[in-house]
């Protein structure tokens, strides 16, 4: 089995260890919340990387459709085909282009996929996906065609919560928020990048860090107070 | 099992269903929480908890069902990990002579025995004695402070009910008012103001025209789908009982005025009279009767404010709090007229919906518009309020 325990250059809280490792076994998706820069993308990275797979990442963009992600049936480039007529174009698999998740639903050993930033696109893409992802499976209506997931990929899904996902959605989901890491582990993910760096610069650099942190946290505080 | 679990968070208002609780079972008969409480924790909450906002009504609910249940299994790697900290230390000769007699069978008993008598509480400092069995060697263990703290910050391992009792995650509940960090969420409800607009499409008849008219060339013409506009009034309370909320309002709309097509804003000060203001210094103003006569009605009107002022301030002319400011009709006067122009319009309110009875003017305005607590919860209530019209019917 899948056992996911971080990589050497990804330091991993044991709660992520946890969703991480639930997510794969349970063969759900993983959503992963965070603020800006605790690396949500780079998860999916190490653990292709911890587990040697492959991953295919699907960028998502505010046009960015459900369907396009499976595939897409390029009519206009078999229109253009069909005007002089010096190709066959009875063949309409040539003109389906799988997208990333029939890519990765099609690959012969398990990937890991990623969905990155679901919350840019509108807010029914999720909803178009809820078959999808569970059956890891979907139809071509054109040419008949069923893919299947050979292996079911393990899903990495993040978000940053500009859009309220779906509850149909969430609720296929694992779902894990990655809070801003406590001094001790950014020591450790410091040491990651920065094997050289000297202790005491690190603490001192750190101390005014977290000093300024908790400054704007006070900040809020001093709001709700009133 | 442990059904109660369930319903606990059900009464927390942790939106939990049958779906995920089933999962959460699969995922226990797969064994993934290692037998553990402390996994059992992180794994429930990663299944049943969708929102970080219910991380904190998650831990409430957690310690109902499981405050009182024994995980020695916690406190034995506790031990072991307290034991093994021992090697860091450095001690004489002498001293590790001495540990070397210990048997640490029978440390871990004195411990299990000194934890089963609930003294382990007291161990915050840490520098106490294992316990009473080795006699002999207690000069080394005391010596060793490390030895035996427990939990309290020291151990990164901490017992699931106390990660829950410290509710780290109520920042992130959504019954707080909003502050800077939630402000992106907030705006993500905003946004459900927007149109769903179709974006791009391909326009059959006059690419079939196009061609023709082309010999048979083929010209595609797309069409652009035009979004339908959505229009926000948003008038805000400015000064006095509201500055606090202020400048945390105005970021939050004027983000979210580059997401809404027509926006435009307001100001008054406690209570709008005949004038209104564009700018919070209130130095250029607007006749309200005009802005009444000017805008057009399907606007949705968003008024932010505290709503509570003393009495003769609604319902008073010459009323106003500031003396250099004379109205000649009074507060509620106006407030009814905008509420007559605007149909499609809330009132979101800082202060909590419990304390709002207590206050007259509080209720007075509640009665004329649809009131909502400035919270995330209150701005999605709201806007959904708004959406559906609901808002006509207030």
């Amino acid at each position: 089995m899948n056992y996911f325990k971080g990589t050497d250059e990804y330091v991993l809280s044991p709660q992520l260890m946890d969703s991480v490792n639930v997510s794969i076994a349970l063969g759900r998706p993983l959503l992963v919340k965070g603020e800006p820069g605790t690396g949500k993308t780079l998860l999916a990275h190490s653990i292709a990387k911890g587990l040697d797979k492959k991953i295919i990442v699907w960028n998502v963009k505010s046009t960015t459709k459900a369907k396009e992600g499976l595939y897409v049936y390029d009519t206009v480039q078999r229109l253009n085909d069909a005007r002089f007529g010096d190709k066959d174009i009875t063949d309409i698999k040539q003109y389906i282009k799988l997208g990333k998740l029939g890519e990765a639903f099609n690959s012969e050993e398990q990937v890991v996929l990623l969905i990155d930033e679901i919350d840019k696109a509108e807010l029914e893409f999720p909803n178009d996906l809820l078959n999808e992802l569970d059956e890891m499976s979907f139809y071509i209506p054109e040419t008949g065609e069923t893919i299947r997931a050979k292996h079911r990929p393990i899903v990495i899904i993040t978000s940053n919560s500009e859009k309220e996902l779906p509850d149909p959605f969430l609720r296929r989901c694992v779902f894990h928020y990655i809070d801003f890491p406590e001094e001790n582990l950014m020591i450790d993910i410091i040491k990651v990048h920065y094997p050289d760096i000297e202790a005491k610069l690190m603490k001192e650099a750190l101390k005014k860090f977290y000093l300024i942190r908790k400054f704007d946290m006070l900040e809020k505080s001093l709001q709700q107070a009133n | 099992m442990f059904i109660d679990f369930f319903f606990n968070l059900k009464a927390y208002g942790v939106p939990v269903s049958i779906h995920e609780w089933i999962t959460l079972h699969h995922a226990l008969s797969l064994n993934l929480n290692n037998c553990s409480l402390i996994h059992f924790y992180q794994i429930a909450r990663s299944i049943l908890v969708k929102n970080e906002i219910y991380f904190d009504k998650y831990d409430m609910a957690f310690l109902d069902s499981f405050k009182g249940i024994e995980t020695t299994d916690e406190i034995m790697r506790k031990i072991l990990d307290g034991l093994k900290k021992v090697k860091e230390l450095n001690l004489s000769e002498e001293e590790k002579r001495q540990m070397e007699e210990l048997d640490l069978d029978q440390i871990l008993k004195n411990f299990e025995e000194q934890l089963a008598g609930e003294h382990y509480k007291d161990h915050v400092g840490g520098n106490k004695r294992i316990g009473t069995g080795g006699r002999s060697t207690q000069g080394a263990w005391g010596y060793n402070p490390a030895g035996i703290r427990i939990g309290q910050g020291v151990s990164r391992h901490k017992r699931a009910v106390q990660i829950a009792e410290k509710r780290s995650f109520r920042n992130y509940s959504s019954d707080r008012t909003l502050d800077t960090r939630q402000m992106k969420v907030a705006l993500s409800h905003l946004r459900s103001l927007l149109p769903v607009g179709e974006g791009e499409k391909l326009d059959l008849d006059s690419t079939i025209d196009a061609t023709c008219k082309n010999a048979g060339e083929i010209e595609l013409i797309w069409e652009k789908k035009e979004k339908k506009a959505s229009k926000v009034i948003l008038l805000m309370d400015v000064g006095g009982s509201m500055t606090p909320y202020s400048e945390l309002v105005e970021r939050l709309f004027s983000a979210a005025s580059s997401q809404i097509s027509k926006f435009k804003h307001f100001y008054f000060h406690n209570c709008p009279y005949q004038h209104l203001w564009r700018d919070m210094e209130r130095n250029d103003s607007i006749s309200t009767p005009d802005f009444l006569k000017s805008e057009d009605n399907d606007y949705k009107l968003i008024i932010v404010g505290d709503a509570a002022m003393s009495p003769y301030e609604l319902t008073w002319a010459n009323g106003a709090v500031e003396y250099w400011y004379n109205n000649d009709t009074p507060g509620i006067v106006w407030l009814q007229r905008i509420r007559d122009k605007f149909r499609d319009s809330i009132w979101l309110n800082p202060i909590q919906r419990r304390a709002w009875d207590y206050n007259k003017t509080i209720s007075m305005v509640n009665e004329i518009f649809p009131m909502f607590e400035l919270t995330l919860e209150g701005l999605d209530e709201g806007v959904k309020f708004l959406l559906g019209g609901k808002s006509r019917l207030h």
